[in-house]
């Protein structure tokens, strides 16, 4: 079947472009793109007059629980979740159970995927074997059977020795390395940002200086190493300088902020609400301003959600107890164009961030609109008003402190292989 | 007589210095019941009140439980392990139980920092908290300024000095904020790592040496060193802490000449004291504070099921 996407404003930051142009789709692919084309006879005809048409978006840094805790996601409600969010390519964290250390869990998770059918997934596999931080996983196997980086997400490689050599072994797979940097000794039993807000709370701190001692570490190992790194959800406006300073040096370091890291700050945990929990935790009004000035300089390349679905009985508990984390596929575009709206970025760059830049850095094949490409293309409406209200979530995660939050534009939607995976859009007047 | 407008205490810090003067006021009038040979009043016939203790206590359990039944409150306690909240009924369904059961007052201790607010979120009945983890211990708070206002016939203009481990110490946060609503003047002191982080935000001006804090101080304020915190590397040993941070005869002696010296116990003996200053009836209040405990507490159940209404 031939598909004619028409009279979208196409945003396609791969090529320079910002035009009024129509997108014509066969065989899942982009087969021509211009102004005003005819279509050949039998074309299915959708008009986008009034909307964007931007390169499907990529979250790189998502947790889908599948398998073993399928209780708070599955690798099909997390894709569900996923192209509601206006995301065509997920790339899922392996702190599942088992953990994806081994070429028998990622396989699983790409037949999971491929019978789910939405989302594209590419899975992260382990660091080290059981994500301990003892012995590094065997990433040839990883890689042959489609892991595109690897990580041990909440449970950052402690040993620098380890570290280095990781780096070294997956460089040579051109396997990006990804850090969750905290230093565990200096976060030990904390539970949110360290500051004025956790000494009137009476909660244990997580000084900003754990996120950095590793990030600094890890530009360290990269520079000495000739490696890369990649540095997940930057917290800090000292993780920041780090990074900004170590790419000026010629480092190959990139970095992603999540929407929680530069929407809200640790004053939001007054009140012990349990969706504001999550790791690392909300920082200080100056750490929200240095990543969203991180975002606009181009120190930052992604815009990455840490989707963290959760169940309630892991977030209806004492604030001490309850799980870290925010269901954030279905509200990170939402979050992520306020930074249009306040003029941090312009919405080429937004797209950028949430689609280009997290392909490059994954090298998986998305985030550009040209001709011959896949039709991974999500359809966003910048001016729709709407309100977030979990309970239509398609996650399974529940847990989103930005329930009730008004916000402007989303994507209505998201075409996968040039197929209409989701379709969100209202009646228009 | 004025209304406590309030579903539950929570912390001082929330509280109007108009409220906190109605408890110090309410809780001065019930001192002398205690002080009858047949110490009961009817007041609160028919009430009940559930002391739900997440972590170990003595003085605050027996000081609530003798509140409510010098009221004629019927009082249940209940000791938790919150061990069982990995295992077995969460908070949530404890307090779903309860609820059920009607009674007036839940009062609850709980090591961590805002279960009182999540259990007064989910029931209907008033919550009192008896101390949530390292943030508030409200009604210490209130008996220590019902203390101090005994001793001294005011608190505002008093400068008063907490020493310690002011970082994890509920009974710190509470005093900090209801004194310094009242008035006075509040300086705290300690090693460096027991000094939360800006500290000074919360309007006190902070030390590291006791000497400092302690110099021209109407009242002092210490705290109970816990000793696991050596573990921590949070202080390197007791006969350290003790030389530098034990309050003494010496270093007493630079406070005014009336200081008082208040601890919420219970007390460690030569480390965070010393026993001739702890005993010590020309300056020491600490069983004044015990006394005034049930007082305090008698009038916060008081309040909570409507009297003076």
């Amino acid at each position: 079947m031939i598909l004619l996407l028409k009279g979208a404003r196409v945003i396609d930051p791969a090529q320079n472009t910002d035009d009024m142009l129509d997108l014509l789709i066969a065989d899942g692919k982009i087969i021509q793109r211009g102004p005003s084309l005819q279509p050949p006879p039998g074309t299915q005809i959708i008009n986008l007059a009034g909307l964007i048409a931007a390169p499907g978006l990529v979250d790189m840094h998502v947790h889908l629980r599948e398998p073993g805790l399928e209780y708070k996601e599955t690798i099909a409600s997390g894709a569900a979740a996923a192209v509601a969010g206006g995301f065509t390519s997920i790339a899922c964290m392996p702190n599942t159970e088992p953990v994806n250390d081994n070429r028998s869990v990622t396989e699983f998770i790409l037949r999971k995927a491929r019978e789910a059918d939405l989302a594209h997934v590419y899975p992260i596999g382990a660091l080290t074997t059981g994500s301990d931080g003892k012995r590094i996983a065997e990433y040839w196997d990883l890689r042959e059977a489609g892991a595109v980086a690897l990580s041990d997400d909440g449970k950052p490689v402690m040993d620098a020795a380890l570290m280095r050599r990781a780096m070294e072994y997956a460089y040579s797979l051109d396997l990006p390395v990804i850090q969750h940097c905290e230093d565990k000794d200096l976060s030990t039993g904390g539970l949110m940002n360290e500051g004025y807000w956790s000494t009137q709370l009476g909660l244990p701190g997580i000084p900003s200086i754990s996120e950095e001692v590793m990030v600094g570490r890890d530009i360290l190992i990269a520079e000495y190493t000739c490696t890369r790194i990649h540095i997940a959800h930057v917290s800090t406006a000292g993780s920041v300088r780090l990074i900004r300073d170590a790419q000026k040096r010629g480092v190959q370091v990139t970095a992603e902020a999540a929407p929680h890291h530069f929407t809200l700050t640790d004053q939001a945990v007054a009140g012990y609400n349990t969706n504001y929990k999550v790791n690392p935790p909300l920082r200080t009004p100056d750490d929200v301003k240095a990543v969203k000035e991180g975002l606009a300089d181009g120190t930052i390349a992604a815009i990455a959600c840490d989707h963290a679905p959760h169940a309630r009985t892991d977030k209806e508990v004492e604030f001490e107890y309850a799980a870290c984390g925010i269901s954030g596929l279905e509200t990170s575009l939402g979050l992520s164009l306020e930074l249009v709206h306040d003029g941090t970025l312009t919405l080429a760059g937004l797209i950028a961030k949430m689609s280009l830049e997290p392909a490059r850095i994954l090298n998986i094949p998305a985030g550009t609109l040209a001709e011959g490409q896949t039709a991974d293309i999500t359809i966003i409406d910048p001016t729709l008003e709407w309100t977030v209200d979990v309970n239509s979530f398609r996650s399974l995660g529940k847990n989103s402190p930005f329930h009730g939050r008004r916000m402007k534009g989303r994507a209505v939607m998201t075409f996968v292989q040039g197929v209409v995976k989701y379709d969100g859009r209202v009646a228009r007047p | 007589m004025i209304k406590l407008a309030k579903k539950d205490i929570l912390g001082i810090q929330e509280m109007t210095t108009e409220e906190i003067t109605l408890i110090l006021d309410t809780a001065e009038s019930f001192l002398e019941i205690s002080t009858r040979e047949i110490k009961k009043v009817p007041t609160l016939r028919g009430k009940s009140v559930i002391n739900l203790f997440y972590e170990a206590s003595t003085r605050t359990r027996t000081s609530f439980e003798l509140a409510g039944k010098r009221l004629s409150a019927d009082t249940i306690n209940i000791s938790a392990s919150t061990s069982s909240v990995v295992k077995g009924e969460t908070l949530i369904d404890t307090a779903r139980n309860l609820e059920a059961m009607n009674p007036d007052i839940i009062v609850i201790r709980h090591s961590a920092a805002g279960a009182p607010h999540l259990l007064a979120g989910l029931v209907r009945q008033s919550i009192i908290n008896a101390g949530d983890g390292a943030h508030e211990h409200p009604s210490q708070a209130l008996l220590d300024m019902l203390t101090i206002r005994e001793k001294k016939g005011k608190i505002a203009g008093l400068k008063v000095a907490i020493i310690g481990d002011i970082a994890h110490s509920r009974v710190a946060r509470s005093n900090i904020y209801g004194l310094s609503k009242m008035g006075a003047e509040v300086v705290v002191a300690g090693p460096p790592t027991m000094l939360p982080r800006e500290v000074d935000k919360l309007g006190v001006r902070a030390y590291t040496k006791l000497e400092e804090a302690v110099t021209d101080a109407d009242v002092v304020m210490m705290l109970r060193i816990q000793l696991e915190r050596e573990r921590q590397n949070i202080f390197p040993s007791l006969r350290e802490y003790a030389r530098h941070y034990c309050l003494n005869r010496l270093n007493l002696g630079l406070a005014k000449k009336d200081v008082i010296v208040m601890h919420p116990g219970p007390i460690n003996r030569g480390v965070e004291i010393s026993p001739d200053i702890a005993d010590d009836p020309s300056c020491s209040v600490i069983l004044n504070q015990v006394n005034n405990g049930v007082a305090v507490r008698m009038a916060l159940l008081y309040l909570l099921t409507g009297g003076g209404q």
